[in-house]
């Protein structure tokens, strides 16, 4: 065996035949780079945890990501060049999340990462773009991705902010005098909501009364809850996320807690109210970036919606589904605007770009590239007033775009 | 912190040991009486949530599911037995071991499918909503009730263990798996009963666990944990065993909670790592054969 390959490696070349090999190989490599020059497919990555805890949210976000990318396509692509979408499962896992968007960019050639799912493995995401001046939109809630430190100038952040989205859902919720409980997920998600929650009650008066860190995907909360029903709290301010918020807000329930105070969330997630049945959400409030029903007064929404329920068979899009849209229709509109991908003035169409895509008009900061966008307050509804088994939320409230829920440039560590 | 608080929470704490001795039971069972170390147990739980939410889903009945699902899925357990775990028998402890490693697996991806990735709502029984005043506080019916039936399921399994001429086979099995071959025993039907006892009461786990945890296809995930914590500060094997370790850690995991609560999932393991430190085959174990 090894002596047939050393016979081999040890035959004499004839320089002719060496000649005719070097012009056959430069002849393949060179083909396909004429014809990328016409017309190279614009090619995303996307990075999501399509397994683990966050499956459902993540497999919206590629379902809503690929209808934009088809939509692009059915009008004849963007600057003439179709787009490709490379969606990448990154587990939930910092580590393999920065693996699949290198892989992304050293060997698919991606022109920009949009996605994950989870504040901790979208740094490490922007870890890998920012190092490699790759594009990269943003589509999962955090604050610290808008702070100089983490700042990237080719990173956007599509997503809501916890400080805008805690801002805004304690406007609606909290009172001057209010007694609020928090039971807190003990890791970045939740210490950033209970922060923003703590900043809005200061403003408006309302008091801490308890404050319970629990430990991340916990199965069992009926230990935490004796604390929370002795505290005398008006409201309970659940800050956690996915399955987390369902278990937490059912068990609090079979405790009597909603006989007591009300129970609010940052974010009223579309899929954990799936997850249980109606009474267990009924009265619950929370904030959102996304709802369906937003089409009754928001044309976009309507134009997004019909487009989503024609590709996937009747279905709505949810609200960590919408993110998967944004990211990349803002990034294709920008594209398009940029007349390239040429990444220099993709930032500055981007910086320019105003866009009202779903949920009305929003365009991104310049100093921290967060979005400015509309937040939603959601109340879930009870089984009596739901029209059909879409109809989970009312609308409390949609506030519009405003840099007042924002933290300024200059609390950010940005030189004005 | 009033008297009251401390109080309730003492009893939040033995209320969740109820639940951790029914989460952990079904390991200890099958370990104890074969030797066999299940790491498909969390799964098999999830398999009998799913169980339980079918069954419920076809007669609209909790209390039907509560008693189809287990007898459903300790029947499936026997299936594993007769045709997957037998066949290892008398090799070394690893291969049982790995072989339900990977059955684990499997069935989460299996339930994936069939069931999709979402979690789907299960109602806690109507007869069985609201709280209950208890003096020092309220707490929720339903979970009383789930402490009533680990307390009869352990006083089932003590008295068919103890006091049953099946017991006495079971226990001898367990103590000379060849002498009682050669006393003529058919060593091999006992032991796929006991299997299937022990997967359908793990199953029983799941539906009792479903009301309060959501369905969802990781929801074995953790109480392969749980259950591990337990079985081994309880002594692998003991049924004692696993009774007072539950009510331990469900008590310590309260207590954590009240003064440290961020520290509640961790005090289990760290309990555990004291245990096998001060006594390596914890509370009530004796060594374990063959490891």
């Amino acid at each position: 065996m090894t002596n047939g390959i050393e016979k081999l490696a040890l035959r004499p070349i004839g320089r002719r035949a060496a000649l005719i090999g070097l012009a056959g190989v430069a002849g393949t490599l060179s083909m396909p780079w004429i014809a990328r020059a016409q017309a190279e497919t614009i090619r995303i990555g996307f990075p999501t945890p399509l397994t683990g805890p966050f499956a459902a949210e993540a497999n919206d976000q590629v379902r809503s990501a690929q209808l934009a990318v088809k939509l692009a396509n059915d009008k004849g692509g963007i600057a003439g060049r179709k787009v490709e979408l490379l969606v990448r499962d990154d587990k939930l896992n910092a580590g393999e999340a920065a693996t699949r968007t290198l892989e992304l960019i050293e060997k698919d050639k991606v022109h920009a990462v949009v996605g994950a799912l989870s504040s901790a493995v979208q740094l490490a995401v922007n870890e890998v773009t920012r190092a490699r001046n790759m594009l990269y939109i943003s589509i999962s809630q955090s604050d610290t991705i808008n702070e100089t430190k983490d700042f990237s100038p080719y990173t956007f952040h599509e997503a809501l902010n916890p400080t805008m989205t805690t801002a805004v859902v304690a406007k609606h919720s909290f009172k001057k005098g209010s007694k609020v409980a928090y039971l807190v997920a003990d890791y970045a998600y939740g210490h950033e909501m209970l922060r923003g929650f703590r900043r809005a009650a200061k403003e408006i008066g309302a008091q801490t009364v308890s404050e319970i860190l629990h430990p991340f995907g916990a199965a069992d909360y009926s230990t935490f809850i004796p604390t929370i029903l002795a505290s005398g709290a008006d409201i309970l301010c659940i800050c956690n996320f996915g399955r987390d918020q369902a278990n937490s807000i059912k068990q609090a329930v079979d405790f009597g807690v909603k006989d007591q105070m009300k129970i609010v969330v940052p974010v009223l997630l579309h899929n954990q109210r799936l997850a249980v049945d109606p009474e267990v959400f009924e009265g619950v409030t929370g904030g959102a970036n996304y709802y369906w029903g937003l089409e009754e007064t928001v044309p976009s929404a309507k134009a997004f919606n019909d487009a989503f329920r024609a590709m996937y068979k009747g279905t709505i899009p949810t609200d960590y589904g919408a993110y998967g849209y944004t990211g990349v229709a803002s990034l294709l509109m920008a594209i398009e605007k940029a007349g390239g991908t040429e990444p220099q003035k993709v930032i500055a169409a981007l910086e320019a770009l105003k866009y009202d895509i779903a949920k009305g008009e929003q365009s991104y900061r310049k100093c921290d590239h967060q979005s400015m966008q509309s937040v939603l307050v959601l109340e879930s509804k009870a089984k009596s007033a739901m029209k059909s088994d879409a109809d989970l939320f009312k609308i409390v409230a949609a506030e519009p775009a405003s840099e007042s829920v924002l933290r300024t440039c200059s609390e950010l560590g940005f030189k004005s | 912190m009033t008297v009251q608080l401390i109080a309730m929470q003492l009893f939040s704490g033995l209320a969740l040991g109820a639940v951790l001795i029914m989460v952990a039971l079904g390991l200890s069972i099958i370990f104890g009486m074969l030797g066999i170390v299940n790491f498909a147990h969390g799964a098999l739980f999830m398999v009998g949530a799913y169980a339980g939410l079918y069954v419920a889903g076809l007669t609209g009945s909790f209390w039907w599911a509560l008693l189809i699902a287990p007898v459903m899925i300790g029947l499936f357990g026997m299936l594993i037995e007769r045709f997957l775990i037998r066949p290892l028998y008398g090799r070394s402890p690893d291969d049982p071991l790995l072989l339900t490693f990977g059955l684990g697996y499997v069935l989460v991806e299996a339930v994936r499918i069939f069931f999709g990735t979402d979690g789907i709502p299960f109602s806690t029984p109507a007869a069985l909503r609201g709280v209950v005043n208890l003096g020092i506080g309220f707490f929720p019916l339903y979970r009383l009730f789930v402490i009533g039936v680990v307390v009869a399921v352990l006083l089932l399994l003590w008295i068919g263990l103890e006091k049953t001429k099946f017991g006495l086979i079971v226990r001898a099995g367990s103590a000379d798996p060849l002498i009682m071959r050669v006393l003529g025993v058919d060593i091999s039907r006992l032991w796929l009963i006991v299997f299937g006892i022990g997967v359908g009461i793990t199953a029983l786990g799941g539906v009792l666990a479903a009301p309060m945890r959501n369905v969802s296809p990781e929801m074995g995930t953790l109480v392969l944990a749980e259950a591990f914590v337990v079985t081994v500060i309880g002594g692998m094997g003991s049924l004692p065993g696993a009774v007072i370790a539950g009510l331990i850690v469900g008590v310590s995991v309260s207590m954590t909670s009240l003064f440290a609560p961020e520290m509640a999932t961790i005090v289990m393991f760290a309990l555990m790592a004291l245990i096998l430190l001060v006594r390596p085959n914890g509370l009530y174990g004796r060594a374990a054969p063959g490891l």
